[in-house]
């Protein structure tokens, strides 16, 4: 046993994938314990907010204030606030007025703005541009001078008696807060879904159930296929017609189907996680249960079998202490194998609308079937279904790459 | 020939078992479900009638109408009959168009998209494999992780991937559907180009996951076959290496052509939810469709036609590998 361990861990394909699992395990342990909270708390409102720091306005205007000089405070403002297609727009009209278009360059702000103020002039009317074009020009004009001047913004209290505004503070474009001053600030990793749950605490726990589902499914599925591999392979006859029948029957009928089938009939309200990991189980057994019993059989007529059998061992006995060692290696692959499976299938169940019901936990699949419900990948939020995807390919490549290492180690003949 | 009619004889009896088992489960698990489709039809259509009598008899009536109100038995010989007929009753959700119709008009966008696809990511598949096993060293290093990753992903995922980069950032494709909406299906040469267009990313997302799984099963395969006796011998024998690689990678495929027959029922269940990414107008998208309107009758006869289509792909796969490993003939000697 030992030995075999340390065979098994001195292949680099199977460490690789350990270490990768053992990573995503160890982030579902330990994230929800820095960062806790239910992860299906609605935080934002309003779909799909970018990742990134959340400042609470309200206690930023309450801090105290500092000034820092900085001489291209007024470059970074400009920058932020011209859009694509304002840069475009700019460019036409330069055009338009005849600046050779070498000379302007829409990615460089500075140069566009240099260009733009030198040449900007509201009385003039270039030909094919109309009056609602030229009032377009002057408001974008107005508000570049505004950040250029950084004009201060004055927050003001409304009098309770008088109904008057009050001034309050008055904030110049040198104020600056210190971040750690804010009370409320919150970090978005992954921004917020369409829910406005947070995506990574959401993902966490989404990766949670799913492997969960995945474990059970496997289990269900590996106990399944190998008692009945194991009676078919080794007491043969009827037992073996009856068992292959079946076994036959649900390889060429895609599992997909019977499950899709499955999960319709059993309805939204009771399909909680586990009752769907169970269902992808009792249809994914087939596979073990076939290679199981033609190990078996191969197995069936050793000669340590047949002393076992002539001493009189009981049947059970035999099965525990004979085949299956041998086969244990092969049961352990498949478990990692049906686990991977598993949670593929529940992913595609729940972009079906067949996974678990919605309001409980959170599941892979389910976290993608909101993004494309409320088409997150038009929209071009990459954060609702990306880390998703990058999650389930993860987890299944690294319970693959485990399962290619065993594989090598237990037969020498695929080793490199 | 004898042990050919022997072999097939045997798959024809397991194709029909197979396919009773299937008509079977078909029919009697969407009915297990707890709530009743007829009552939700009812409620749709009697929306705003406040009197319990007519709203009985809107709900009588179509309980006669889909045959729901009989025993089950008599239900499963309707349906019998019925699907004998080609005759699957009419759509919940978009009722009264026939299911038939529904079926009709989706069928042929899966099988033309899923079979080509599915048949060329196994044949790249195996080419990749194969030379893998065979030049190893740097080539196996690289391809060996991104076929494991490629695999790896969901057949959605990799729709998903492909849709963003493709069809939204740099917009060479268009996202969804199966020809521009604006077209009405038709024999001219521009709809055919349409169709063409939207076909490609739901093709290669398709055929890179098969990629991905096939070339790995093929890696290990002709690796296993590489070290057998035989091969050693023949190098000891002075016979030129080319001809070796043809003999195990002849040997290799064999192997191959069993697991792409066992493992169609799945890639064709991953492509059926890729269709839905792309809203492309197959089964995936039907099935889709049935399970949100809670559409049993479509459901039920979607379902029946994907596990024909894999099982008639399976026979006919089982069918040619008899004809190409002579070792099929032999056994049927043996028995």
């Amino acid at each position: 046993m030992k030995h075999t361990l340390r065979q098994v861990f001195h292949s680099s394909k199977f460490v690789t994938g350990f270490v990768i699992f053992s990573f995503i395990l160890l982030l579902i342990i330990i994230y929800p314990l820095i960062v806790p909270g239910d992860p299906l708390e609605m935080i934002g409102l309003g779909t799909f907010f970018k990742p990134g720091i959340y400042v609470s306005v309200y206690d930023g205007l309450n801090s105290e204030l500092h000034t820092l000089k900085l001489s291209d405070a007024a470059q970074k403002r400009i920058e932020n606030v011209l859009s694509a297609e304002d840069r475009a727009s700019m460019l036409d009209w330069l055009k338009a007025v005849g600046i050779p278009v070498e000379d302007i360059d829409i990615k460089d702000t500075e140069k566009l703005l240099t260009v733009w103020w030198e040449n900007y002039d509201p009385s003039i009317r270039p030909e094919g541009i109309t009056k609602a074009m030229r009032n377009y020009y002057e408001r974008i004009n107005k508000r570049l001078e505004s950040i250029k001047k950084a004009e201060d913004i004055i927050i003001a209290d409304v009098n309770s008696e008088t109904g008057e505004l009050v001034e309050k503070t008055v904030i110049t474009g040198t104020d600056y807060i210190n971040v750690g001053d804010v009370a409320n600030v919150r970090i978005l990793p992954l921004g917020t879904d369409n829910f406005g749950r947070d995506v990574l605490k959401e993902l966490v726990s989404a990766a949670k159930t799913s492997i969960f589902i995945g474990l059970i499914a496997g289990c269900i599925a590996t106990f399944i296929g190998l008692t009945l591999g194991l009676l078919a392979g080794f007491v043969g006859g009827i037992v073996d017609d009856i068992i292959m029948f079946f076994t036959n029957t649900f390889t060429s009928i895609p599992s997909f189907v019977i499950l899709i089938l499955i999960s319709y009939s059993i309805g939204q309200d009771q399909r909680g996680a586990t009752t769907v990991a169970i269902v992808i189980g009792c249809t994914a057994w087939v596979w073990t249960c076939r290679s199981v019993r033609s190990q078996v059989m191969s197995l069936r007529n050793r000669d340590h079998v047949n002393l076992s059998r002539l001493s009189g061992h009981s049947l059970i006995r035999i099965i525990l202490t004979d085949i299956l060692p041998y086969i244990a290696s092969y049961v352990v692959m498949a478990l990692i194998l049906q686990i991977s499976s598993a949670i593929l299938a529940e992913a595609q169940l729940s972009l079906l609308g067949l996974g678990p019901k919605t309001t409980e936990v959170p599941t892979l699949g389910l976290m993608m079937n909101w993004a494309m419900l409320y088409s997150a990948h038009i929209k071009g939020s990459w954060w609702a279904y990306f880390p998703v995807i990058f999650m389930i390919a993860l987890i299944s490549f690294s319970l693959n790459l485990m399962n290619t290492g065993l594989d090598q180690v237990f037969n020498p003949t695929l080793r490199d | 020939m004898k042990g050919y009619r022997k072999y097939f004889g045997k798959k024809i009896i397991w194709f029909f078992v197979t396919f009773v088992a299937a008509v079977i489960l078909n029919f009697i698990l969407p009915r297990l479900m707890p709530n009743d489709p007829v009552a939700a039809i009812t409620a749709r259509q009697a929306e705003g009638l406040s009197e319990v009598s007519s709203v009985k008899k809107i709900y009588d009536t179509y309980a006669e109408q889909f045959g729901t109100n009989k025993p089950l038995h008599i239900q499963f010989w309707m349906f019998i009959k019925n699907a004998a007929k080609g005759d699957f009753g009419l759509s919940f959700s978009q009722y009264p168009r026939p299911v038939l119709d529904i079926i009709n008009s989706s069928i042929w966008w899966t099988i033309c998209l899923q079979f080509p696809a599915i048949i060329v990511g196994w044949i790249l598949g195996n080419l990749l494999g194969a030379l893998a096993a065979y030049i190893r060293k740097g080539f196996d290093k690289v391809v060996m992780p991104a076929c494991l990753l490629a695999s790896s992903t969901p057949a959605f995922g990799m729709a998903v991937i492909l849709l963003v980069i493709f069809a939204i950032e740099l917009k060479i494709f268009p996202t969804a559907g199966g020809y521009a909406h604006n077209m009405i299906p038709n024999a001219s040469w521009e709809f055919f180009a349409s169709v063409i267009r939207h076909y490609q990313l739901p093709f290669w997302s398709i055929v890179i996951i098969a990629i991905g799984g096939q070339a790995i099963g093929m890696r290990s395969m002709s690796i296993y076959e590489l070290n057998a006796d035989y091969v050693k011998y023949s190098r000891f024998l002075g016979i030129k290496d080319r001809k070796i690689v043809r003999y195990v990678f002849r040997n290799a495929m064999l192997p191959q052509i069993t697991g792409l027959a066992l493992s169609l029922g799945t890639m064709v269940g991953g492509a059926l939810v890729a269709e839905i990414i792309f809203s492309y107008p197959g089964l995936g998208t039907s099935i889709l469709q049935a399970v949100t309107m809670a559409d049993y009758p479509l459901l039920s006869a979607t379902t029946l036609i994907i596990t024909l289509m894999v099982l008639t792909a399976t026979f006919i796969i089982d069918i040619v590998y008899g004809f190409i490993d002579p070792r099929v003939k032999a056994a049927q000697y043996d028995i």
